[in-house]
């Protein structure tokens, strides 16, 4: 006895085969070449993440110049303070060495942002120092050397 | 960008609370909530198709075929929400080739394509072969050809083949009914399944999704069915909508059963999230959840179906009744989809604050977008009954 | 056996229809099976173990060391090329206010680049305290698990990270977080968070935000190295993870979290 089969099926079958096919073709050009290297993932995105160029040289980098600044900054209360948390951004100043290149800030709010008096700072984190009190109007590095803050300026 | 901008600062400015930085902008938008509602409507009306192909309920034969047709007008338009609002559409295929196994939305492109092909394709493929091949036979020029590649080529139309076309059909059907189940329940587990937004995170959620999305699927049908009839001038059979309106009434009561559970469940156990998600529904969310999707949506409906249950009018105030039954459920299901993906991210996962939401008019994150997106299965549905018209089937010689 | 013409005929198309099809089978099952191959190298990894002479990294912040002044939060979107307006933040601090009534008052003015200023008088407070945030690069993570196609994704080195070049802008990841650290970047047009400046780890830079911290309020470190900083400061002291009932695995350990905080 024939078996008989239905004559849609094979139609589907091929029609259904190719569709497949087709799919799994295309699917073999399109994913990405490290893909699934380590995870599901294309494993070449660190690598892209890895190529991104730093705005921020870490202190080590400026000490290679200012030897004076990291020798008064060790004496006094900023020695923990990096120095890009108030230069900002280094590395364009690093490569290039230009003074235009690297952020010089001054005015009370500036040393405010650390310092303002805030019942939210722990005491033993900061001194705090009340900006609507202290020596109204004068600037803080009249008095205070930015990189030994306790030693007065005349 | 500067308008973009703009209006971020707008929103800045109305936000209520704590809101944690990144959240003032609402990440997903109209168009991810039509996007549950047109699913929802693919497998409600597929739904109500089995119904008279496998549970044998021979009342509803008049709107099997604008059921399915139906549905495969909105599914053809499915996916085009979801890759408007991609911010990088053109980078869509990548969920085909390289989907990540452990996301609800990945298996999206895959669901929809064997639901697309292997269940609703092939069931109407199945159910219209024997009137292809009899078009292709009589027609002349673009039209035969047409309808010749459409059947596949395949022309045998003996009782044999076309009891196997029957056959085939009914199979597809049964293995369609939980097709469709997966097809709008995974929706309703891609909100479901994540735990940082308590407002979504419920197992209750791809239920409760399943079942409104049956109830605006039969509303659907049933509108449909009245608006051709009345288009070709033929008369509405009432006791098809007596039929339909039960099915309806049924499963409108597990929805707002299972909806209400949800809620109950909710206000009793009073987790941390209940604080905010409290004033978010009896502020922001007060008139589209309790005025648009409850009243309107579920309450009015429920009490005329149950009224129809018992007192059959006269037919011409029955048939209206039905009409504006079926659009008030639409309007409710839609309220729903806008409650649970808008609402979800009005609060701050901060349980603090609450943000706005600014609908733009145009851009492919619009109203107009979403709009169109609803619009254009009409069209298609248009399209497809003149191309594969219901009534001009060839009948079972049995 | 005599055969009539006509079912010698149909035989003989049965049996090329048969070798057509058999032929047709066989590429198709090739062709799956080939590509099945190509792709089952994700699956065998999946299970992936884990390469331990690399460091895996891990996060603490000691609430009690901030100051608020809005450093870290600056630095970050220099380094990062974060647009600078206030809707995008890969980082920023909070600052929470207990008054004596027991209402909190949380804020984040532009995430708190600008510092924070005093709002609520001395008397009313109970206690007050910043908190920083950013990504916690979860071990498990919520967001790497739901993105549709493989675009976020945990390092070797436990960072978690995202594929600019191949997101697709669907915003799961951004829903999915229940820390809030992640946004659409507005140019890009790709999900944007903290990778914990993985560029600056390859360089063994510390990321920006620790680099420029004044108090040392927020560390890093090899979390498998017995000997770092930061694994003798989990020791020492008392740390919480946010939203730990979630089970996010996240790394990032804050020193004197109070219950207030989300």
């Amino acid at each position: 006895m024939k078996l008989y089969i239905p004559p849609q099926i094979p139609r589907l079958a091929i029609a259904f085969a190719a569709f497949i096919s087709l799919f799994l073709v295309a699917r073999h050009f399109l994913v990405p070449d490290t893909f699934g290297k380590y995870g599901p993932y294309r494993a070449a995105a660190m690598d892209d993440y890895a190529a991104l160029e730093i705005h921020y040289s870490g202190q080590e980098a400026c000490f290679e110049c200012h030897q004076n600044i990291e020798d008064l900054k060790k004496t006094d209360v900023h020695s923990e303070l990096h120095c890009e948390t108030c230069h900002g951004p280094g590395q364009k100043h690093v490569l290039s060495s230009l003074p235009a290149d690297i952020l010089k800030p001054t005015g009370r709010e500036f040393c405010g942002k650390c310092h303002i008096l805030n019942a939210a700072k722990q005491k033993d984190a900061i001194n705090q120092i009340d900006l609507t009190k202290h020596n109204i109007g004068k600037n803080c590095i009249e008095c205070h050397n930015p990189h030994q803050p306790w030693e007065m300026k005349k | 960008m500067e308008q973009h901008y703009q209006n971020l600062y707008d929103i800045l400015a109305h936000s209520q609370g704590y809101i944690f930085p990144n959240e003032i902008d609402l990440q997903w938008g109209i168009l991810i909530v039509i996007y549950p509602f047109i699913t929802g409507l693919v497998a409600g009306a597929f739904i109500l198709a089995s119904l008279e192909r496998v549970f044998k309920v021979k009342i509803l034969k008049p709107t099997y075929q604008i059921a399915l047709l139906t549905a495969l007008s909105f599914l053809l338009v499915a996916t085009m929400p979801l890759i408007s609002h991609l911010s990088q559409p053109q980078r869509a295929y990548e969920i085909m080739i390289t989907p990540h196994s452990s996301s609800a939305m990945a298996i999206f492109g895959f669901v929809y394509l064997w639901y697309l092909t292997v269940v609703l394709l092939l069931e109407i493929w199945f159910d219209y072969r024997k009137s292809m091949v009899v078009w292709s036979n009589e027609r002349k020029g673009v039209m035969k050809w047409v309808y010749k590649i459409l059947s596949l080529g395949v022309s045998d139309i003996s009782p044999k083949a076309v009891k196997w076309d029957r056959k085939l059909g009914y199979i597809i059907t049964v293995v369609g009914i939980p097709s469709a189940f997966i097809l709008h329940g995974y929706v309703g587990f891609i909100f479901g399944s994540i735990k940082a937004n308590p407002w979504w995170s419920t197992p209750l959620m791809p239920i409760i999704f399943l079942f409104s999305a049956m109830v605006s699927g039969i509303a659907l049908v049933m509108m449909v069915y009245m608006i051709i009839s009345y288009i070709r001038k033929k008369s509405i059979d009432v006791n098809v909508l007596d039929s339909i309106g039960k099915f309806l009434f049924f499963v409108l009561i597990l929805d707002f059963t299972l909806e209400a559970l949800d809620q109950i469940h909710r206000i009793y156990v009073a987790e941390e999230s209940f604080e905010i998600i409290k004033l978010l529904v009896s502020g922001k969310l007060y008139l589209t959840l309790f005025v648009s999707q409850g009243l309107i949506g579920t309450l009015i409906p429920l009490i005329t179906l149950a009224f129809l249950q018992f007192y059959k009018h006269q037919i011409k105030l029955r048939k209206s009744m039905y009409f504006i039954v079926s659009m008030l459920v639409l309007i409710g299901v839609y309220s729903m989809r806008w409650n649970v993906v808008i609402g979800g991210q009005l609060f701050s996962k901060s349980f603090s604050g609450f943000t706005s939401f600014k609908v733009g008019l145009i851009g492919l994150d619009g109203t107009l977008m979403a709009a169109f997106w609803l619009i254009l299965p009409i069209a298609i549905l248009s399209f497809l009954l003149w191309l594969l018209p219901p009534w001009k089937m060839v009948e079972e010689e049995d | 056996m005599s055969q009539s013409a006509s079912t010698m005929g149909n035989e003989k198309v049965t049996s090329s229809r048969r070798n057509f099809l058999k032929t047709a089978a066989t590429l198709t099952v090739a062709t799956v099976g080939y590509s099945w191959l190509k792709s089952s190298q994700i699956l065998v990894y999946a299970a992936e173990p884990k390469d331990v002479t690399l460091p895996w990294y891990g996060i603490a912040i000691d609430i009690k060391k901030c100051i608020a002044c809005g450093s870290c939060a600056k630095a970050c979107k220099s380094e990062n090329d974060v647009p600078k307006e206030p809707f995008f933040f890969r980082n920023w601090v909070e600052q929470y206010t207990v008054k004596n009534d027991g209402s909190v008052d949380i804020v984040s003015p532009n995430g708190g680049i600008d510092g924070f200023v005093q709002r609520v008088p001395d008397e009313e407070i109970f206690k007050s305290f910043f908190v920083p945030k950013m990504c916690n690069h979860c071990a498990k993570s919520p967001c790497e698990q739901v993105c549709p196609v493989g675009a976020t994704f945990l390092s070797p080195e436990g960072v978690v990270l995202v594929d600019e070049k191949y997101c697709i802008g669907c915003r799961y990841c951004v829903q999915a977080c229940p820390y809030g650290c992640r946004f659409i970047h507005p140019v890009k047009k790709v999900a944007n968070k903290c990778t914990l400046c993985y560029h600056r780890l390859k360089k063994n830079l510390a990321p920006a935000c620790m680099e420029v911290c004044p108090t040392g309020a927020r560390m890093y470190g090899n979390l498998r190295d017995k000997n770092s900083d930061l694994v003798k400061f989990l020791k020492e002291h008392t740390t919480q993870v946010l939203r730990a009932n979630l089970n996010t695995g996240a790394k990032l350990y804050y020193n004197e979290l109070s219950s207030e905080v989300r």
